[in-house]
């Protein structure tokens, strides 16, 4: 009983073979040379074989279908029970030799639960068995269904009480509900999981459609069916409206996925720009949009938080002197030109820090508003740091594993191609770099070796570098002396300048921010790097070189910071002194509080208010950055790209393929431009809350902006690198700019006083001291007792003991981790070495033992040649004797020769030309307990 | 399933969402793609299968040199001539939208690569992988050597590797093993590379499924 259907199950392998190999020289040739193949093939044998052809061509069509069961076969342990049951059945089974069952069986693993659940499909497909048979395949199908029919009938016969009756009971509806038991239902509803979940994971078989469409017709129409039953008496409504439930409850996921999907902002325009320049463009328009994402938070923070209260509930305009454009300025205050400074009216409103009143609470919300504008201040921060450290966290995750670079070779061949190109100049780049990555690799060894002048590679190196760093140094220089120097024209006030002395400082800093990395762009080639090396290179110095410019400007700005406060404090000086004379005459009458402000609070003197100042200059900064992109584009992109275009019919040279050519889009410089910019919101949002706004809008525009030119005016990258690895890259150096943004921010925050007339924290010591203030008014006093003992130095520095300590376990811990990783897969890598040795020892006992098969059956087949010739005519019919192989001479050597043994080991089937058919004609059926023989290994082998 | 003449039917819609990873835009964007490749009313649009040539003439497909491979693995014509039905233009968008298993997309690609559908990737199979990933022209091709270098050249790696323990320059064998891609991802060491080494194979590659993906 055992080693019957082991035997058969070894002797089928071979059949699957076949059928195999028959499948894919179907694929070769046309479905009508099929057939005189296969008969071609059966004159050599009896009558079985036949058969078999017959079986095979339903296997065609069974196969895909016997893919799906594979992987539906781990659904299927929770049918166990049922199986056991059945299990008596099978010698029955057995016994009938229904070939086709017993294909069907050997080619499914655990043959047996699968069977099963091919015959509920069957049963079900019986019902409306008819109907069907219009289907296009139809042909195929009905053969299938015939045949498995047959198969049924016999087991039916077999199959005696309880199962019999259940089969019946699942054909019909109706009978099932008089004789149904409690393990039927269970049953039942096991199955009808089942195909729930078939129909859940149905998607993720790679067969067509059609099938698909049909497997997931009929596992429906089995639920639909059998749901109903399932419930029984009173469980039956609950059941029927559960089910009922849960199928409005997918439905409306399905629709709120769509809706998520049409939600996501420009997603079309990003997926036009990928499928035309591949994902590394695209990656910075979804940069960008992320980007946007979280600016539009940071606006939503501080124009819902801050500016909408101050308009709707403070102090309206003019009622007191830090919300009233000085009598001086008055004139121009409405001019375009003051306003595009933001000066004038534009400076005395929400947008800027100085006309925020100290008053504590605002409007009948008593809104806190000083303790709300510095929260949002360290909200926005708070956020920024969040989002990012959690979007590199998941891309870390993402990446995870990434670095095992055992596959380098295979990963270049099998997945360098992005499929996303769909423009043809992009496949030809995209060519190209294939191509030299390709001869890269393969000349590693000898570039590796060649050596070259070591020398003079090193002293280009350091003189590039000297030179970078001159360039470095130099525009720092130039950008320290001219904000000295706007600070003097601002100390003699702006009238008698110009516009270009008024832009000086932004004008220098852009086209610095222009110029300068293609001075390193010519400095870098005398480096002589690897182009990947370089590129990085390149952005480090860009990086360095903004964060130098950006850094130079905060210096000088605090410089200025510190001249204002100078002036400051003059002029309260001198304010004081104002005040006595104003209020000299009347002093005596309003002796104890101050006079009501009859007086204009335009002609009120002012401090200098050093905040409004720095944000006023983040603004700018950010505004003509702006503009400096949009100007470069026009320009740098589209005027270029008009000029290459239509001057190309009447020049000496090519235009479009020759020197100027069409821009390309510089992902590198946009994403820095892009973070830099973002540095500089987070620093300015703080004394300016308009900063944001402006920023969603800047953004908003670039996105559309740089859409437009890059479909219309930009060629794809000559060097298409990819986007994952970059991304990160990218993160990190925003995260950087983030902690250098913040760090200048909080040193004002913290260190400097504030102003004494203007901002929401004007009369007080340090900014920051509104939380105290907050907690001795508005909380108990217990929890400022609480606060204060909270914040003592010595509960804080331990705390910053702890968390060091924390971080320094955190650290050893993913050390061990990292440590666990390397050795694990050095345990694997050893094992598949393990494994390769072994398989090479397998082939190559199977090739001996081949050897010495082949040996013996030519020994055969000489002593069978020594008789009788007509011996030879018989046994090309009646094959099923094993001399009669041997019958073969030629044959057998031409085996030897088509099959060479070490393939016929581990590989799977393959066609064989026609050339080689003779050869394969001495496995089959017949013959196989000695044709399969040096087969045996192979089986061995699949499942070691 | 007869639809109804110009709109996909709700029953169907659902059906293809439930079979694909697409959502109901893409499916309908999908069959807007379709109804203009056939160039004409899609009154039985199940039927009408769109030849090879015109698919490949899609501009997301145009400049990809797999293209005919594609349309001949998505293809479920009985004539094998690679033209689609809309179900298989469905199943192929399915496997290459963003939110296909990996292990749809390996199969997929696998078969892809597959030149000559024998289940394994040979050496020439390999080799006109390389070509196609190479561009086909003279100027960007491999020269035969490198392509033997690159796959694996059989003659040479036995002799380099027999040099290699003769010497004991075990480490140069160990180079030179890492130079082909027969030797990374042929892990049974039968000369081809089967499906699951190639899952295997592609399962570690960090971008492999950002990159396997087509955009309508």
């Amino acid at each position: 009983m055992f080693l019957g259907p082991h035997m058969v199950i070894v002797s089928i392998e071979v059949d699957n073979d076949e059928s195999d190999d028959e499948q894919s020289e179907d694929t070769d040739n046309d479905s009508s040379e099929v057939e005189p193949q296969n008969s071609k093939e059966s004159v050599g044998r009896n009558g079985k074989r036949k058969r078999k052809i017959e079986q095979e061509s339903e296997e065609k069509s069974d196969d895909s279908e016997e893919e799906e069961e594979q992987s539906r076969k781990k659904n299927v342990k929770n049918r166990n029970k049922l199986t056991n049951r059945n299990n008596s059945d099978e010698s029955e089974k057995e016994t009938t030799k229904s070939r086709k069952n017993k294909n069907v069986k050997s080619k499914k693993k655990d043959s047996h639960s699968d069977d099963h659940d091919d015959e509920s499909l069957d049963k079900n497909k019986k019902g409306k068995g008819d109907k069907k048979q219009m289907d296009s395949e139809s042909d195929k199908e009905d053969n299938k269904k015939r045949g498995k029919r047959k198969d049924k009938n016999c087991k039916k016969d077999g199959n005696k009480g309880k199962g019999n009756k259940k089969k019946f009971s699942s054909s019909s509806g109706e009978e099932s509900e008089e004789v149904i038991t409690e393990e039927d239902v269970a049953k039942l509803k096991d199955e009808v999981d089942e195909k729930k979940k078939l129909i859940a994971t149905l998607r993720n078989k790679p067969s067509p459609m059609k099938h698909k469409l049909q497997l997931l017709k009929e596992a429906q129409e089995f639920v639909e069916k059998f749901e109903g039953t399932l419930g029984k008496g009173k469980g039956k409504r609950f059941y029927a409206y559960k089910v009922m439930m849960t199928k409005k409850w997918m439905k409306f996921q399905r629709d709120f996925e769509n809706f998520k999907t049409a939600c996501i902002p420009w997603e079309m325009k990003i997926k036009e720009i990928e499928s035309h320049f591949g994902s590394s463009v695209a990656s910075y328009f979804i940069f960008l949009r992320w980007m946007y994402g979280i600016n539009m938070v940071l606006f939503g923070l501080t124009f819902g938080l801050v500016m909408i209260p101050e308009a709707l509930m403070g102090k309206p305009y003019g009622s007191m002197p830090r919300k009233t454009v000085p009598i001086s300025e008055q004139d121009s205050a409405m001019n375009f030109a003051t306003l595009w400074d933001f000066g004038g009216y534009a400076q005395y409103s929400v947008l800027f820090y100085g006309y925020y009143n100290n008053q504590r609470t605002i409007g009948w919300l008593k809104f806190r508003l000083p303790l709300g504008y510095f929260l949002v201040g360290v909200g926005t921060i708070g956020y920024s740091f969040m989002v990012v450290i959690r979007t590199m966290a998941s891309n870390a995750n993402e990446e995870g594993g990434g670095d095992d670079t055992s596959f380098n070779f295979s990963w270049k061949m099998f997945t360098s191609w992005d499929y996303l190109i769909g423009n043809a100049e992009t496949a030809d780049n995209k060519f190209a770099s294939i191509t030299t990555s390709f001869k890269e690799s393969i000349l590693e060894e000898q570039e590796n070796r060649k050596e070259g002048n070591i020398h003079l590679t090193q002293f280009l190196r350091v003189l590039a570098n000297v030179l970078v760093l001159l360039t470095l140094a130099g525009s720092g220089y130039l950008i320290f002396f001219v904000v000295r120097r706007s600070q003097k024209f601002a100390q003699e006030g702006l009238d008698d300048y110009g516009w270009w002395e008024r832009n000086e400082v932004n004008m220098v800093m852009s086209l610095l921010g222009m110029f300068c990395p293609m001075l390193f762009d010519i400095i870098s080639p005398l480096e002589n790097y690897h182009p990947r090396i370089a590129l990085q290179w390149q952005l480090g110095r860009i990086f360095a070189l903004f964060l130098g410019n950006l850094y130079t400007f905060i210096i000088a700005l605090l410089d200025e910071i510190n001249l204002k406060l100078e002036e400051e404090k003059i002029v309260k000086y001198n304010i004081t002194i104002w005040e006595k004379n104003l209020y000299n005459g009347s002093w005596l009458e309003n002796s104890t509080s101050r006079p009501a402000l009859d007086i204009d609070p335009a002609i009120v003197p002012r401090g200098p208010c050093w905040e409004t100042m720095v944000g006023q200059e983040f603004v700018r900064l950010t505004v003509s950055d702006t503009l400096t992109t949009v100007i470069t584009i026009l320009i740098g992109d589209f005027l270029r790209a008009v000029f290459v275009r239509f001057v190309n019919y009447c020049w000496c040279w090519d235009l479009e393929y020759g020197f100027p050519s069409y821009a390309e889009f510089d992902i590198s410089g946009n994403v820095l431009g892009l973070i830099f910019n973002q540095g500089m919101i987070w620093m300015g949002a703080f004394y300016a809350p308009c900063l944001p706004a402006i920023n969603v809008l800047r953004l908003l525009a670039s996105m559309y902006l740089q859409c437009w030119a890059v479909m219309c005016t930009n060629v794809p990258h000559e060097r298409v690198f990819k986007a994952s690895r970059s991304n990160n890259f990218y993160m990190a150096m925003l995260l950087i700019i983030l902690f250098l943004s913040t760090l200048p921010a909080v040193y004002t925050i913290v260190s400097i006083p504030p102003s004494f007339d203007c901002g929401p924290f004007s009369g007080k010591d340090r900014m920051f001291d509104v939380i105290q203030e907050t907690l001795d008014n508005d909380f108990p006093a217990w929890f400022g007792k609480v606060f204060t003992a909270a914040t003592n130095p010595g509960l804080i520095l331990s705390f910053i003991l702890l968390l060091a300590l924390a971080i320094y376990y955190l650290q050893a811990t993913s050390e061990s981790y990292k440590a666990a990783n390397l050795e694990l897969k050095k345990k694997l890598q050893n094992q598949s070495d393990e494994n390769k040795k072994r398989n090479k020892k397998n082939a190559k006992a199977a090739a001996n033992q081949m050897e010495e098969l082949q040996n013996s059956l030519q020994n055969a087949n000489e002593r069978a040649t020594g008789r009788d010739a007509d011996k030879k005519a018989n046994a090309v019919n009646s094959s099923n004797h094993p001399p009669a192989q041997g019958a073969y001479p030629p044959n057998g050597r031409r085996m030897r020769l088509a099959v060479p043994p070490h393939v016929a080991v581990t590989r799977p089937p393959r066609p064989r030309g026609p050339g080689q058919l003779p050869g394969r004609l001495h496995y089959p059926g017949p013959q196989q307990s000695h044709g399969a023989h040096p087969r045996m290994p192979r089986t061995g082998a699949a499942f070691r | 399933m007869g639809g109804s003449a110009s709109h996909l039917s709700k029953e169907q819609l659902s059906e293809y969402q439930e079979l694909t990873f697409l959502t109901k835009q893409d499916i309908l964007h999908a069959y807007r793609i379709f109804a203009e490749l056939l160039s004409k009313d899609l009154v039985d649009f199940q039927n009408t299968r769109v030849s090879k040539d015109r698919i490949c003439e899609m501009p997301e497909l145009k400049a990809n040199p797999f293209r005919e491979r594609i349309c001949l693995v998505f293809s479920t014509a009985i004539e094998k001539d690679g033209s689609m039905s809309f179900e298989d233009f469905l199943d192929m968008l399915s496997a290459f939208s963003d939110s296909a298993t990996p292990e749809i997309k390996s199969h997929y690609a696998f078969r892809i690569f597959d030149f000559d559908d024998d289940g394994t990737l040979d050496k020439e199979d390999l080799k006109k992988l390389v070509n196609c990933l190479t561009g086909g022209t003279s100027d960007t091709q491999l020269t035969e050597a490198e392509m033997n270098q690159l796959i694996q050249n059989e003659l040479c790696g036995s002799e380099m590797q027999d040099v290699a323990k003769h010497s004991l320059l075990q480490e140069y064998q160990l180079e030179f093993q890492k130079l082909t891609i027969l030797e990374e991802s042929d892990i049974d060491k039968d000369g081809t590379v089967n499906l699951s080494e190639f899952q295997h194979v592609i399962s570690r590659s960090p971008d492999f499924v950002s990159s396997f993906k087509i955009v309508l």
